[in-house]
């Protein structure tokens, strides 16, 4: 399924039918209208994409590209200007569905609560019992690694735990699509591959479609089933890379040779893309 | 205690000595301060006595409604102001030139318009504290990080779950500094009130004293009423601070 | 938010403001009557008259004075006070409870002790509304001087920066926009506590005046001076916004 490098691809999808994919989305584009004193900016797209169920797809691309908008769109967080994206075969317009969960960027873990509570908060709005909403966080946060922290509160923990927070806040209400942008951006190297490994080993046991938004080329190549290259701004796919990796992954197959032609084949689309993203004033 | 309080101990003791020193060496006339340990006693005789409480009780009393009043209508305006940014810009260059106004001079306003009792005293002390607490709640919904409003959409939060369970939390600090801000307020209104204005309460026994020249009648009430605002500012202030702490990184 | 994006915007709403104000100004006089509460086209116009008259105009003289004078002290001794005790994390941590202790007593008890220490005069005056806009000014400055990034210092000893030299290039401009807010707040105070000390100490000067208004009931006069006192602070108070908002447009 690779495709050329050179031209926007406007149809990356899997071999079968929209009708059977977790996320569909067609034609999708993002463009803010002319404001004062700014000309209108089309940020995204268009963009055509099929998620498989349980898939884990990871998006890069150069600064600017409109990843995170793509990202916002298909949480219900924000509406598109053209196009459709369908969750479960329902359309994603402007509100988040039941059933999606986001973790962003910067931390959002909330201080005033202990990190039991913080995993604890989505469950019980929809009105969860205690029992279950007990047994539920326990398990997320053992899953995770944060069960000795239960009692603590997010401002004693390092970045990365705090992270970790969100993330367990996200598992709890068990959502069937997660999206995740730039989740390890802040942390130091060696954190982001160990938790790159524990994000493969929550996704295996959640069986979650996964959509992770990263500017690691590792991390995509290393994590995912396909990965999708966005051109720079407005953002389209130039190619979707199959890894064909097994589903037992973890980060030592950055020694199998294959993992360097993955990245090779990324890098030599995204380099052009990202000197011209350079070039653009943001 | 920690090592800052054991400073400020230190200090403070140092400061007493030196003016007990003071007053006791003749540096200082006796006319116009009395050496501590004196005002002390005085201090001590006047709460014995009992001569005196009615007059602290009606100004606590009175400095209590006020604060109430004052967060209750404090917050409120300030959730105005959050709501439409515009009027605060407006309101920008009254919010600090506000203080300049003696607000005692429309106790009259007041008498006509709850009677000559002590709710007029509570309306010039209202008048001089609410402001605080308005600007510290705007402030403290301000401070809100936009991520924390993301992530309560991102789990479909309705806007009232939010207001509740979201923004007042991230917001506590500053609307708990508004409250502190109020009760000080409060009690410097009502206390200047008293001074200047009214039949009773501590500011008016201050006032009489001073003018009566009993000079450590004057100097004992005073200490009283120092030791209390203290007090409570202290209590205020370690909890204010714990609030802080645990909400920044 | 840009700063550059509606200035013009931002005044015609405070103008706005100002008439919605004075409108509920008029209907209140209105309700209660001029004994207790003079409308504002009176009392404007009262003001007026007052401006031109001889005696009113020595009167704001005297406060001037006395005014300039506290508000010199309060703003310089606030300043260095609030920068030396910013300047060390446990010297701040120590202190810093003991200046919200003092700002917290109602000043007008400490007003015997001032009239004892210094007698009826100018000096009193000076001395009563200096202490009322020290301690926020203190405050607010060592607020902004905490807030400081470390680096900045780092940067100053690397350059071997002697303390005076650090304060003037490196903590001033940094810390700039809180203190401002902190002299916003001082000038205030300090006219409110100069008129209060006028109101005892003084045979003259605006304070002298209003306590002479409340005596006869002089509704008019009260609420003049309060305009005018409105007036004036509001003046300052939007000045001091003006350079802070330009100071802030600069660097952001």
């Amino acid at each position: 399924m690779s495709i050329s490098a050179t031209e926007p691809v406007s149809a990356p999808l899997s071999p079968v039918s929209a009708g059977q994919a977790h996320v569909a989305v067609r034609g999708l584009m993002r463009v803010y209208p002319a404001a004062a004193g700014r000309a209108s900016l089309h940020a995204l797209g268009p963009i055509d994409l099929d998620l498989m169920r349980g898939e884990f797809f990871s998006v890069v691309g150069p600064s600017g590209c409109g990843k995170s908008t793509l990202l916002d769109v298909l949480a219900g967080l924000s509406v598109p200007s053209e196009g459709t994206a369908t969750f479960e075969g329902r359309r994603i317009a402007g509100s988040v569905p039941d059933g999606i969960g986001v973790v962003f960027q910067e931390d959002s873990s909330f201080p005033w609560l202990t990190v039991f509570d913080n995993a604890a908060f989505g469950l019980r709005r929809l009105g969860a019992a205690e029992t279950e909403v007990k047994a539920r966080v326990h398990d997320a946060l053992r899953l995770i690694g944060l069960s000795a922290f239960a009692g603590a509160y997010p401002a004693q923990l390092s970045g990365g735990m705090r992270q970790r927070v969100c993330i367990a806040r996200t598992l709890v209400m068990r959502p069937r699509f997660i999206l995740l942008d730039e989740p390890f951006g802040a942390l130091d190297q060696q954190t982001r591959l160990l938790m790159g490994d524990e994000l493969l080993r929550l996704w295996r046991e959640t069986g979650a479609t996964i959509l992770l938004i990263t500017h690691s080329l590792d991390e995509a190549a290393l994590l995912s089933d396909r990965v999708g290259v966005m051109s720079a701004r407005p953002g389209r796919f130039i190619d979707v890379i199959e890894t064909g990796w097994s589903r037992d992954r973890d980060s030592r197959i950055a020694s199998d040779g294959k993992f360097g032609a993955i990245t090779g084949r990324i890098w030599s689309q995204l380099r052009e893309e990202s000197l011209k993203s350079m070039e653009v004033a943001p | 205690m920690s090592r800052p309080a054991f400073y400020r101990t230190i200090v403070i003791a140092v400061a007493l000595a030196l003016l007990e020193a003071a007053c006791r060496l003749g540096w200082i006339d006796r006319f116009s301060l009395i050496p501590p340990s004196e005002m002390l006693q005085s201090a001590a005789h006047i709460l014995a006595s009992g001569e005196y409480t009615r007059d602290i009780l009606v100004t606590f009393g009175t400095v209590a409604g006020a604060a109430i009043l004052s967060v209750m209508g404090g917050f409120a305006v300030g959730l105005i102001l959050y709501r439409w940014p515009r009027l605060k810009r407006a309101a920008d260059p009254f919010l600090a030139s506000y203080y300049a106004v003696p607000s005692f001079i429309f106790y009259p306003l007041f008498i006509v318009m709850f009677g000559l009792n002590r709710w007029p005293l509570v309306a010039v002390a209202f008048v001089f504290a609410f402001v605080a607490m308005a600007i510290s709640t705007v402030d403290g919904f301000l401070s809100v990080r936009p991520i924390l409003l993301r992530a309560a959409r991102s789990m479909r939060l309705t806007r009232t779950q939010t207001l509740r369970l979201v923004i007042l939390p991230a917001a506590a600090p500053y609307l708990f500094t508004g409250v502190k801000l109020a009760i000080v307020y409060a009690f410097i209104g009502v206390v200047a009130g008293e001074f200047i204005l009214s039949g009773s309460g501590l500011g008016y026994r201050i006032a009489f004293a001073y003018q009566s020249f009993e000079t450590a009648t004057m100097y004992g009430l005073m200490l009283i009423l120092l030791v209390s605002v203290v007090t409570i500012n202290m209590m205020l202030w370690s909890r204010e601070r714990r609030l802080h702490a645990r909400l920044s990184r | 938010m840009t700063a550059h994006s509606r200035p013009s915007t931002g005044r015609f709403d405070t103008l706005v403001l100002v008439a919605v104000a004075t409108l509920l100004w008029a209907g209140l006089a209105a309700l209660v009557g001029p004994k207790v509460l003079t409308g504002p086209v009176e009392t404007l116009t009262h003001l007026g008259r007052l401006l031109v008259d001889g005696d009113f105009q020595a009167s704001i003289w005297e406060t001037a004075r006395a005014f300039t004078l506290a508000l010199a002290i309060a703003w310089s001794v606030g300043l260095v006070i609030g920068m030396l005790l910013g300047a060390s994390r446990m010297v701040g941590e120590v202190s810093e409870p003991i200046l919200t202790a003092l700002y917290s007593i109602p000043k007008i008890t400490l007003y015997p002790v001032i009239l004892l220490l210094f007698g009826l005069g100018l000096s009193a005056r000076v001395a009563f509304g200096a202490i009322h806009g020290i301690v926020p000014v203190a405050l607010f400055t060592m607020a902004a001087v905490r807030g400081i990034p470390p680096t900045y210092f780092r940067v100053a000893r690397s350059m071997r920066l002697g303390p005076a030299a650090t304060a003037r290039h490196i903590i001033l401009p940094a810390c700039l926009p809180g203190i401002v807010s902190g002299l916003r707040i001082g000038f205030s105070l300090t006219l409110l506590g100069t008129l209060i000390g006028e109101m005892f100490a003084s045979q003259r000067g605006l304070g002298h005046l209003t306590i002479k208004a409340m005596e006869t009931d002089d509704t008019r006069l009260l609420m003049a001076l309060a305009v005018l006192l409105v007036a004036v602070a509001t003046a300052a108070s939007a000045i001091m916004l003006g350079i802070d908002r330009r100071l802030h447009a600069r660097r952001s």
